[in-house]
Order: structure tokens, then sequence, then C-alpha cells
């Protein structure tokens, strides 16, 4: 059977959990410390022994507060917590401490927006809500236990936020951006450091095809994704993999399907998972969470300017263009260091290329981050400072960069220990512009005859005799002089 | 009139005269358990190495203080504990299968609070499975009996405390109230019992049956050790986040304050037909001895306090069930050998728990359900803020509600076990109360044919001290609370 060609939309939104960056769990003090032993990070709490009450960990609600915030969202006045109630070994009290929505019990925040950047321009996706609950314990199932698994509670009470996009993600590529500019959101303002990889922040994905001006079809449910690669890759595997059975004139049934990494597909989960029936109620043992204007504004002053904020701000204070802008905002510590850079030597472009060019080589080369290595703004801008001086060649600037990495030392100092000053003098250069002329009588004579691209290989060749360190620009004005031109 | 001997007040008065020792008394307390408790059964586990050990820490102490200004309020004074509070290292059974063996590894701060005031812990006592119940009946472990006639309840679910403290075997005892589980069985015993207000105690290392109604509370055999204890245990607690942050008053001071002007209500709607004559009469009797000693008693009334008992299970029974998921078998007590989870789960709840709490869990998770919700949970709740609205009124023209404790005295082992919503009935006084979230203090105020009869007093929020006024100035008057069964004579 011939399968059609399906011009549906594809309708994508995203639900989020993040593992906030809190000293201790959501309703207890014990401490969030990440690779302890098992079982090593508990109390009757988060342990759900009898006779343990959950006692509100207050920092979590102000990271809450932040991300709501920074989402532009509405803070609710007035939030419950509600039981989830279920039966999963890994979920010590058997229900979930979480915060359910409906008539006028809203939840923490709701109604914000986050800003991707969509074929180079910037788009607006709908935030429908922001809450917080806890993390459950972590089963363990290991090869040669006969029967059963291992539980370790460490993780069991570890505050989460849930954040709930709004389906309004046209492909797995915006579903990507998504996350990465969520991640880059958390990072900056110190909630999450977002790694799927480690857990930190997880996704589950909603997919389903729109016909043509017609309402949303079915959707399926994919999980068990564990980057923000394999996000978009499950995605793209579903959204054709729908088009395909409604090619074949199928219809798409609303399941869950896990995304297999390996063979990269997603199947539908064998076990029949019934409908869940949590008999939410408001949690009798915690108070409402009250935020008060005082709350939200203390939380507003604690705010670090948002990446979308900073990436506009560059372009516009700096003139950076929107390339440059993204890279130099991809990470709160590259942004930092770009702005004190620029304090102390005023030329942003220079700044941003020499951070986006040989700084960024330099780290991609060696796999590390800006703030693993030994340069400072200060140094960095003493550097193109001498070449702007004419101390030191651009050429010579790149070696002494590395050294200065390296070796964790002033650049200053490095021309001087190494005496690697450009000569600039016009005596110094004379000597050698002149003995060149003389070597090089053909291309000379083409310069004089009007042929100026001979006047950049003499260049070089007074560079090369001069072991680099001549200035190139005093070079060029002294052979033009020389020859005529 | 200074307090009868067996009081934990007369008690510390003998220690500082050097009269007694705690040593002598923890002594005598255990023979008396060994004695009686065969028969009554109040009592799951008696620590008796601990004890003695910490009365001689208490002889030494009392023998090098001068006076017992130093000495903290309670002790060497021996105290019984009902057995859903945590006791570190101690078995913490709730009455049920399901914990059977559970050492906990903490103490229910109520506990630590007693320690810190010097109370010796002799033991931890009988309570309906999960503090479900009115009678004792469903303790997993076997009931125990009202020792006024063995052949009656002791009420419940603290029937282990009120036994035990009206046997004489401990001047005071704790218990826990959720629908009057403190109230009814100090009636039935004869002893006086107090639920604080909501708040006033904490709960932490309570084991949870309804969060948004539980409470811990004092029994003892008069109003003023009620009010010792009382100022032990209570106060704010961080770690629970349901207390109150409101200071804790010298309630035993408080008492000599006297009782000048407190008004007095009495609700029409307690005064029906479901009531025993014998009890409505020592009612009135104790209504005409307030009015003796110049308290106006007027009629008030409760007009929802009918649906108070529909509401209460429906929302006690719905929050059980979420606060009884966690024993499954995974991490302590009892769990059952199984092929997989699914089996795990239900064999170990199937065994472990009992009848009365397994009707509990399937009426709350039921009334939670989807499509039940609104009709039964949140409905239940609306009738709640009712009830609490109608004492509210009532109280800007009384300060102290007066009503029977329950609509009986205390009725036999096996009358009702069969007829779960007969026994519900019991509570039907004491159960508004829980669900206004208001003190409730129950005290003895007659006899009928040998069985104690109790009056209940019911106060505005965190109004403690006036119903420990109003309880000392009738004790004065009266003397019931003088009574001892004749197996504690």
């Amino acid at each position: 059977m011939k399968e059609a060609v399906i011009t549906h939309e594809t309708v994508i939104g995203l639900e989020i959990h993040v593992q906030l960056l809190t000293a201790s769990k959501m309703f207890c003090g014990c401490a969030t410390t990440f690779g302890t032993a098992p079982n090593t990070l508990i109390c009757p709490t988060c342990l759900g022994l009898p006779g343990s009450l959950p006692v509100l960990n207050r920092r979590a609600v102000d990271l809450g507060l932040r991300t709501a915030l920074a989402l532009d969202c509405h803070v609710h006045p007035r939030s419950q917590f509600h039981r989830k109630n279920y039966f999963y070994p890994d979920l010590p009290k058997d229900y979930q401490i979480s915060q359910y929505e409906y008539a006028d019990h809203p939840p923490l925040a709701t109604n914000g927006h986050l800003e991707i950047t969509v074929d180079g321009q910037a788009a607006r996706i709908g935030i429908r809500r922001v809450h917080l609950e806890e993390d459950t314990g972590r089963l363990v199932h290991p090869r040669d236990q006969a029967r059963g698994s291992l539980i370790d509670y460490n993780r069991s009470g570890v505050p989460l936020m849930e954040i709930v996009t709004e389906p309004e993600l046209r492909s797995p590529g915006e579903a990507r951006e998504c996350l990465t500019s969520l991640r880059r959101l958390l990072q900056f303002t110190g909630v999450s450091t977002g790694r799927m990889e480690e857990g930190t922040m997880r996704c589950d994905a909603n997919i389903s095809l729109r016909p043509p001006g017609g309402i949303a079809g079915t959707r399926t449910e994919v999980k068990n994704m564990n980057s923000i690669r394999s996000v978009e890759r499950a995605l793209a595997f579903e959204d054709a993999r729908q088009r395909s059975v409604l090619g074949r004139g199928g219809t798409i049934l609303q399941e869950t399907r896990h995304w297999d990494e390996r063979r990269e597909v997603t199947f539908a989960s064998r076990t029949k998972e019934e409908a869940q029936d949590y008999r939410y109620f408001p949690e009798p043992d915690l108070m409402p969470v009250t935020v008060d204007e005082a709350w939200l504004e203390r939380m507003r002053a604690e705010l670090p300017e948002l990446p979308a904020a900073r990436r506009h701000r560059f372009i516009s204070t700096y003139e950076l263009s929107p390339y440059d802008a993204d890279l130099l905002t991809g990470a709160p510590e590259t942004a930092a260091f770009f702005e004190a850079a620029v304090a102390l030597f005023p030329h942003p472009k220079t700044v941003a290329n020499w951070l986006s060019g040989e700084v960024a080589a330099y780290l991609n080369e060696r796999g590390k981050e800006l703030d693993e290595i030994a340069l400072t703004p200060e140094r960095f801008a003493g550097l193109l400072r001498l070449i702007d001086d004419g101390i030191i060649s651009g050429r010579t600037a790149k070696e002494v960069l590395v050294e200065a990495i390296v070796t964790n030392r002033d650049p200053a100092s490095i021309v001087d220990a190494r005496g690697l000053r450009q000569i600039s003098e016009d005596a110094a250069l004379a000597t050698v512009v002149d003995m060149v002329i003389a070597q090089q009588a053909g291309p000379a004579a083409d310069v004089r005859a009007g042929k100026d691209r001979a006047l950049g290989f003499l260049v070089g060749q007074v560079m090369r005799a001069t072991n680099g360190r001549a200035n190139p620009g005093a070079v060029n004005r002294l052979l033009r002089e020389r020859l005529g031109r | 009139m200074p307090p009868a001997d067996d009081t934990a007040r007369a008690l510390r008065a003998a220690y500082a005269a050097g009269t007694r020792r705690p040593s002598e008394v923890i002594e005598d307390a255990l023979s008396r358990i060994v004695a009686r408790d065969g028969d009554l059964h109040a009592f799951l586990s008696v620590d008796e190495e601990r004890a003695r050990a910490e009365a001689a820490e208490w002889d030494e102490r009392y023998a090098r203080a001068s006076g017992t200004d130093d000495l903290p309020a309670l002790a060497g004074v021996p105290i019984a504990i009902k057995d859903n509070m945590c006791t570190r290292g101690v078995p913490t059974t709730a009455g049920s299968r399901i914990l059977d063996g559970w050492r906990p590894p903490y103490d229910a701060t109520v506990v630590t609070r007693l320690r810190q005031a010097g109370a010796i812990i002799l033991g931890k006592t009988n309570l309906d499975e999960f503090a479900m119940g009115s009678s004792t009946e469903n303790s997993a472990f076997g009931p125990t009996r009202n020792p006024w006639d063995r052949t009656r309840v002791p009420g419940g679910s603290s029937g282990g405390s009120a036994a035990a403290v009206a046997a004489g075997m401990v001047p005071l005892a704790l218990g826990s109230d959720t629908g009057g589980s403190i109230r009814l069985p100090a009636g039935f015993c004869g002893v006086v019992g107090l639920k604080p207000t909501y708040g006033r105690v904490s709960r932490y290392g309570l084991v949870a049956f309804a969060s948004s109604l539980d409470q811990i509370g004092p029994l003892a055999t008069d109003v003023a050790d009620c009010a010792l204890l009382l100022g032990a245990i209570a106060g704010h607690d961080p770690a629970d986040s349901t207390s109150a942050r409101i200071p804790v008053l010298d309630y035993v001071a408080a008492l000599q304050e006297g009782a000048r002007g407190i008004r007095i209500g009495v609700p029409e709607e307690a005064s029906g037909d479901g009531v025993d004559a014998a009890v409505a009469e020592a009612l009135r009797a104790a209504l005409d001895v307030f009015a003796a000693q110049g308290f106006p008693v007027e009629r008030i009334t409760l007009p929802t306090i009918e649906a108070a008992l529909p509401a209460y299970y429906l929302i006690a029974p719905a929050e059980a069930s979420s606060n009884l998921a966690r024993y499954d078998g995974v991490r302590y007590g009892v769990r059952a050998d199984a092929d997989d989870l699914y089996e795990m789960y239900t064999d170990t709840r199937r065994r472990g728990f009992g009848p009365e709490v397994k009707r509990r869990i399937m009426l709350g998770t039921y009334a939670l359900s989807a499509g039940y919700y609104e009709a039964y949970y949140l409905k239940a709740q609306n009738v709640r803020t009712l009830v609490a609205r109608d004492f509210e009124r009532a109280f800007e023209r009384v300060d102290v509600v007066a009503m029977p404790v329950a609509p009986t005295p205390a009725f036999a082992l096996g009358e009702k076990a069969d007829d779960p919503l007969r026994m519900y009935l019991s509570d039907i006084f004491t159960i508004p109360v829980n669900l206004a979230g208001l003190p409730g203090l129950a005290l003895p105020c007659g006899f009928d044919r040998g069985l104690p009869i109790g009056m209940q007093l019911v106060g505005r929020p965190f109004e403690e001290a006036t119903l420990l006024r109003a309880a000392h100035a009738y004790e004065r008057a009266t003397a019931w609370h003088r009574r001892r069964p004749p197996v504690a004579a």
C-alpha cells in the first residue's frame, strides 16, 4: 500500500523535572549531596517512618520563585501541597507530596514563557505551570540478584521542580532549543545544574500531529530520554512514526512509548499501564505556601540578569552580532569574563573575536570550560592591550596566550622574559626591509609597477626574517615608502 | 485539699520531703502491674530494667537536691505511653500485627519532652489498631478490660492508658484523640482526659491516623495532674508544621486563678433520645453543681452537630487510607513472602491489618477516588467548617460548652464489636470537637451501677486553661475523682 504524504503540523509539549540546588531535601534536613553510599542520607521523614512529618524547605520555594520570575510567570499568593497516592517501592510513604491543580487551588506559578531562537528568530514558548514536589528513591536492579531489586533512598525527598510547557513546540529541533534555553536559564539563575546526563533535569514529551486547519490529533507520551540530543532524536523518530501510521491509513493510539537509545526507536511499553487514580487531596501535614510581595521582591533582587536580557544588552551596548552575543551568553562564566575584560580593554569586538576564536579553540581542544583554566579577565585584557599598543603582533599573541594559560603567568612578563617584543622602530626595521628588497628584486619591481599583491609577499619575507617579530603595519609602511607606493 | 497520695504532685512532694523515693515508687508500680495487668491487659510492653535504672538516678538527684526547684516538673514520676507514639529502641506496634516487632530509631517529640521533664516511662499501653476504634477491642493483641468491671470495655482507642491510670498502675499516661480516643476511655474509666486544641501538642512521632484530627493528650486521676502533664508536653515543635506558635501557659498555676465568670453552655442537641437516662441525669446534676458555684449556665444550639459524625467518617478514613499506605512490607514491620511485588503488597497488608483498619482504608480510598472526591471528601470538609462555625457562634455567648462524653457508660466486651456503625455512634459527642479543632476535657461526674459517667467540657482554641479551671472548680465541690475501682483500692 502506498504511503500518503502527511502534511500535518507537529505539536509538542514538554514536561520537565528539575532537581533544585538546595543544601537539604524538600521536607527534611538531610543533605542532597550526590554520589554518597546508599541509604546514608536518610532520616525518619524522607524514609516515611511511622510518625514522621514533613517540614518545608523554604530555600526550595526561593528557587521555585526565582524560576517562576525568570519565566515571567504569575506567582500565586497562596498555593497548597497535595498528596499524590500510589504504591511503588521507591516511594517511601506510598504517596508523593506534590502540587496538584484544580479550581481555586493553583500551583506555585502559572502562565509564563521561555524565549528560544528558531531559525535565528526569537520565539516564545508558553509555560503552563511551575510547581514543587519531592523526588523518589532509586531502584537498582542488579543482574546477579536472584529475585528482586535494591532501593537507595538517598534521593528520596530531594527537591524537584516541575515545569510544563504549552504544546507550542513545532519540531524536535524546537524541543531541543527549548531544553537548551531552559537549561541555560536554570544555570544562570543558580536554580539547577540542569544536566540530563546526570539526572538533574529530566524530560518527558508529548507529541501529536495536527492536520492543517484541524484539531490536535491523539498524542503519545515519550519517556526515557537521557539527554537533550536524545529528546530531539526520539521526537524525530516518533514524528516520523506517526506520519507513517497516518500515511498508511492507521490511527495513533494514546499510549506511553519508551525511547530505546541503542536501537533508536520508541516502543510501546509492554506492561499494561492502567489509568492511575492518584486520589489527590490537600496535604494536611503542611500549611499552604503564602508568597507575599516582600518575598517576591527579595527573589527579584536575587535574580541575576537573565540570558535573553543579557543577549539583548550585548547586542545593543557592545554592538555585537547576534551570533557573537549567543556565543558569549551561552554560559554565565563566559558572559561575566567578557564583560570584565571589556571593562579593562574597551574594544568589545576584539575581545569577542579572541574569546570566540583562540580561547574557544584552546578550550575545545582540551575539553575544558573557561572557569577551569588559568586565565583571568585582567591577564586577557592585558594581552589584548599588548597587541593594541603594538608591543607584540597578533601572531605572537596567540603563542603568548597559550603559554600564559599553561604556565599560569602574566602575558607581559612572558613577552619580556622571552624577548618577544615586536620590532616597531623604523631604524631597526629599515635594515631588514632594505635587505629583503635587495633579495627579492623581482617582487620589488612588481610592487613598483603597481602589483600590490607582491607587497604582501614582501611583508611576509620581512616577518620571516625577523621571526615574526616585526610590526607588520610598520613593515608595510616602510616597504611602500621605499618602493614609492 | 491535698492531692490524693497517688497523684504525680503528691509523689513529687514526697520525693522532695524524702518520705518516698523514686525507686520505691517504681517498684510499687511494677508490682501493681504484675498483680493487676494479667487480668486487665492495659500494657503491651513494660520496660522494667530501664525504669529501675532511671529511678535509681532520680533517687540520687533528689538526695543531692535542695528543694525541687532545680528538678524538672515530672522528675521520678512514672508514666505510661500509648503504643502509637514512637519510643526509640522500644517496640511500637500501634496495636497492629503489621508493626509487630518494629523498634523506632527515634523518639516522638512528646517522649523527648517527657524525658526532659524527668518522667520515667514504665511501658507502652494497648490501643485499638492504629487508633481506629472506641473500645480497644480492635487491638491485634487482645482487648483491655475496664478496671471498674472486667466484663466491660475501657473505651477506646486509648483504652490501655485510661485503664492503667484508673487501676492505679501509673498516675499519668499519654493518649491520642482523633474522634474521642482520649475522652471516651477517660469517661468510661472514671479518670480525667484532655484532648488539647489541634496544634497545641506536637504530632511528630505519633503514628498518624488522621493528620488533620490527631492530637496527643494527658490522662490523670485529677485535673491538676492533667494540667501538670499538659504543661510538660505542650508547645511549638519545628518538626511538626501544624504545631502552633502559641506560648504555653503554666496550667497548674492557672488553676489557682479560680473560675470566676466562666459561662457554661449546654447544647440542646446533646440531650436527645439517644442519651441514657443515667448519663443525662449525671450531666444535669453536674450543671447544678456549676450553677451552685455561681457559674451561669444557659442553653445553646449546635445545629450542624448531627452531620459531624458522617463527615468525620469520611475525612478520617480518607486521610487514614493515605497515612497507612506506607505499611507495605518494604522498609519495616512485617513482610509477606511472595513471588512478585503486587502479591507482596497485598499479602502483607491482608495479613497485617485487622478488619476495622481494612474497612476504614477501603472507605477512605473510595471517598477520595476520582468522581467521588467532591461528593464525599470535599463535602465533608465543608460540613466541618459549618460545625466549627456553630461552636464559634456558641462561644460568643459562653466560654465552655458542657456535654456528655458518650451516650452511655461502658458497654460490654463484644456488645458492639460486630456492628461497626453502632460502635461509631459512641463518638457522637466527641467527634464534633475534633472536627472543629477545639480542646475537650473529660472528667468523672457520676456513676451508673458502679460504672463511671464522664462529662465533657469544650473550649475555645488554646483555652485549655479555662477548661482546667472550670473542671478544677467542679472537682473541688465533688469527690468523684477520689473514687477508685475495687482492683485499685
